[in-house]
């Protein structure tokens, strides 16, 4: 165990436990913010009551988002000094941004919106939940920005700097920084993935109630508006998941390499339905469903598009492939399976009290989401080892000079203390959503 | 040019953060002595509310602005405060999760136990900000290599703790004087009675800190280089007077005010005192880092400026905004809510 590994393990701890959350927080609060517009438009006190239920869960996952956000912005500095002084000058820039321009707007107009019900006309406070939706979102752009940079590092020099006496990354051209495409794709197709799981969370908790017969009338609505809503971004993000593969490929081809397993450079690249990695070995053990061309064309839309194989990559510069592989596959598959949810769900839409078969897969696919979300940042993540800035920077260049003495308690304690706390806000969140919204004010 | 004017801007930010999340974390402090029951912890939940976590916000964006302006120094700073770091990280998750829990269930037990959260959380914050912050007006063993030769021991030396316990007398009568401004009846009366009782605590370890700070630290040689700096120190030591007397004529708002000048004027008189330094090495003062040799580029340094005088701006405008909507005393009606704490 070195310093090395467990700043990774702390890091992934860390980060995959904070995206438990912050997909909840982005598209429940677009969700939210629709019911109160709702409210506003129709005068219906169903959407107040609405907004005022799916709130409450909203605010039990927005506090732990918010506590474990903290730990990231820490641990840049903590456990990847080297990578903070090297990079910072661009990198630093971003996460700032992203606090001075969404993090102080969401936690100030949250906290409006919690204590502000009977302080601001339906209209103002409906505003307030905007304002979080759309300061939640610019959170996820300016860190999605940042984290592009490090999948394709863009709008910078590699000089040496006398004053600071090191060698370091500097900012070149900002507008290059935020506007690459790159970028634009890996927000798009989060975000997406973001607002699907809002509404399979909504859908599973409604079909829950539902089959409970608990308040049939207000979970069936919530039902239907999550619905397509998640019908939606189901779709939009497989399609921008498309988008996002090519740009992998384009900029990107050991993690494309690794994430399909694929050993030989070619075009024409076959697609396999089915493999087992055999990394050792440099090849896959077993493949089986061949579709020839198919990758080439899921790569560049052309059978013509040469894929690199992961031989013609050094060994030195291949990521894990099996994890980046199963990773990879778990999420895509999940993802069509979302689309084909909410497209049966849309059969049935109106016939939900009737379908219990359906809404007992709802309810066991409320957790799918998490997963889908979880392992694209694993292959993201994962996918772009052994490098922390792509082809520029190594991860084990990057890593504090500290003892191991100090992260191993450390990791400990985060491993401990998220434990806990992911129980406890899974636990409130659940006996929220099983105890229902209050009922109408006379 | 640029270089100062991060350093100032960056020595603001933090003294922002001291003065409004000094409130949340003095009043989180109190919270075991400062109420009776069961309604009056309430009270003090509900008077922190709606500013709580907007008030946090000063720190991510004070640390972030370190990141983007002096990304050196970031690094170093927080990889050689690595176990003071995490453990000031652990108590804002406890005490953050301890307030937006603590009201989600009916059982008492749970209320103690994220009261209990919350005491500690509080109390160890701002115990640890003020333990990193002295160390960083002392200097710290870090190498040419920004290699730190010490451990989380090393930062509780005496000047240290001194710094922690100046932090947690600050905090604590900055918090008991927005309970008082909040609230009516026997919490109000006893959150004035701490205030009272605290402030000449406060008080004395300020000054112990002000005259220790002469032999453990570098800070005065700026202030005599140029004496026209030491109207910063004054202002600190002014606001601690006002509160009192403020305190004694019953305008609570005016003291608390007056607090706010302390601890503003308290962390300036620090970062003043620093300049250049940002983080100075007590091993060799040729390790030190200073704004002048750990900041970014001068593109990023001119964007960051940019972005700054943009929102910082607009984010003061809002805050504001927040105060004064939410400027009433917390009353019995506040908690009958379903939504309230």
């Amino acid at each position: 165990m070195d310093v090395l590994l467990l700043s990774r393990l702390q890091f992934a701890v860390a980060t995959l436990f904070h995206f438990l959350f912050v997909p909840l927080t982005l598209g429940l609060a677009v969700l939210l913010a629709i019911m109160e517009t709702l409210y506003v438009k129709t005068g219906d006190k169903e959407y107040q009551r609405m907004a005022k239920f799916w709130g409450k869960l909203f605010l039990i996952n927005f506090a732990v988002g918010v506590v474990t956000g903290i730990t990231l912005e820490f641990q840049f500095g903590t456990n990847w000094s080297r990578y903070s002084s090297i990079v910072g000058d661009i990198f630093g820039s971003l996460l700032a941004i992203e606090a001075t321009m969404a993090f102080f707007l969401e936690s100030t107009f949250i906290a409006v919106w919690h204590f502000g019900w009977k302080r601001l006309s339906p209209l103002a406070h409906a505003v307030c939940i905007w304002l979080v939706a759309a300061a939640s979102t610019f959170s996820a752009v300016w860190i999605l920005i940042a984290n592009s940079w490090m999948q394709h590092p863009v709008g910078y020099h590699e000089v040496w700097n006398e004053a600071v006496g090191m060698t370091r990354f500097e900012l070149v051209n900002f507008f290059e920084v935020i506007t690459q495409p790159y970028a634009i794709v890996q927000i798009l197709h989060t975000l997406a993935g973001a607002y699907l799981l809002a509404g399979f969370f909504v859908m599973g908790v409604s079909a829950y109630n539902i089959l409970r017969k608990k308040e049939t009338l207000f979970f069936v609505r919530s039902f239907r508006m999550a619905l397509i809503f998640g019908f939606i971004f189901s779709v939009a993000t497989v399609g921008l998941g498309d988008l996002k593969g090519q740009e992998v490929g384009k900029y990107q081809p050991s993690k494309l390499a690794a994430l399909e397993s694929h050993w030989e450079t070619e075009t024409r690249a076959p697609f396999y339905l089915f493999l087992v990695p055999d990394p050792k070995n440099e090849r896959n053990l077993f493949e089986f469903g061949k579709i020839p061309g198919g990758l080439s064309l899921l790569m560049g839309h052309s059978l013509d598009t040469e894929v690199v194989g992961l031989k013609d990559i050094p060994k030195e510069d291949r990521p894990p492939v099996t994890l980046t592989f199963l990773s990879f596959r778990i999420m895509v598959g999940l993802g069509f399976l979302f689309i084909l949810l909410t497209v049966v769900g849309l059969f049935k839409r109106n016939k939900l009290e009737k379908s219990p078969g359906f809404l007992k897969i709802m309810v066991l696919a409320l957790p799918l989401p998490y997963l889908s979300n979880e392992f694209g940042w694993i292959v993201a993540e994962v996918g772009r080892q052994p490098w922390i800035v792509y082809g520029k920077l190594r991860t084990a260049d990057a890593v504090s000079r500290i003892a191991v003495s100090q992260v191993v308690p450390s990791l400990a304690a985060f491993i401990l203390v998220y434990g806990l706390l992911g129980a406890l806000a899974f636990y409130l969140i659940y006996h929220h959503a099983r105890k229902g919204p209050a009922p109408l004010a006379p | 040019m640029l270089e100062t004017t991060w350093f100032v801007l960056w020595g603001i930010l933090w003294a922002a953060y001291f003065m409004l999340d000094g409130f949340d974390l003095g009043l989180g402090s109190l919270l075991p002595f400062v109420t009776k029951n069961e309604e009056e912890k309430r009270k003090v939940y509900a008077s922190l509310g709606p500013f709580w976590d907007g008030n946090e916000v000063w720190l991510i964006t004070a640390g972030g602005v370190t990141f983007a302006a002096f990304p050196k120094t970031y690094a170093i700073l927080f990889s050689s405060l690595y176990s003071a770091l995490m453990l000031l990280l652990f108590a804002l998750i406890l005490r953050g999760v301890s307030i937006e829990f603590r009201g989600k269930m009916q059982s008492a037990r749970w209320k103690s136990f994220w009261d209990g959260g919350m005491f500690v959380g509080s109390l160890l914050a701002a115990l640890l900000l003020g333990v990193a912050f002295a160390n960083i007006f002392q200097g710290i063993p870090i190498d040419g290599e920004g290699v730190y030769h010490g451990t989380l021991l090393t930062l509780l030396n005496p000047y240290g703790l001194l710094g922690g316990l100046l932090f947690v007398a600050l905090f604590l009568v900055h918090g008991a004087l927005w309970l008082a401004v909040k609230t009516d009846g026997d919490i109000h009366r006893r959150a004035v009675s701490y205030a009272k009782g605290l402030w000449p605590v406060l008080a004395v370890v300020a000054v112990l800190f002000l005259v220790y700070t002469a032999f453990a630290t570098n800070l005065y040689a700026n202030y005599l280089d140029m004496p026209l700096l030491f109207v910063i120190p004054l202002l600190c030591v002014a606001g601690l007077f006002l509160s009192r007397i403020f305190l004694a004529g019953d305008k609570l708002w005016n003291a608390w005010f007056a607090s706010s000048l302390t601890i503003v004027g308290a962390a300036m008189f620090g970062v003043m005192g620093l300049y250049p330094n940002l983080l100075p090495s007590s091993l060799d003062s040729a390790h030190s880092l200073t704004a002048f040799n750990t900041m970014s580029s001068p593109l990023t340094l001119k964007i960051m400026l940019g972005v700054t005088l943009v929102f910082v701006p607009l984010v003061i405008g809002y805050q504001v905004w927040v105060y004064r909507l939410f400027r009433h005393k917390v009353t019995a009606e506040d908690l009958a809510y379903e939504e309230a704490y």
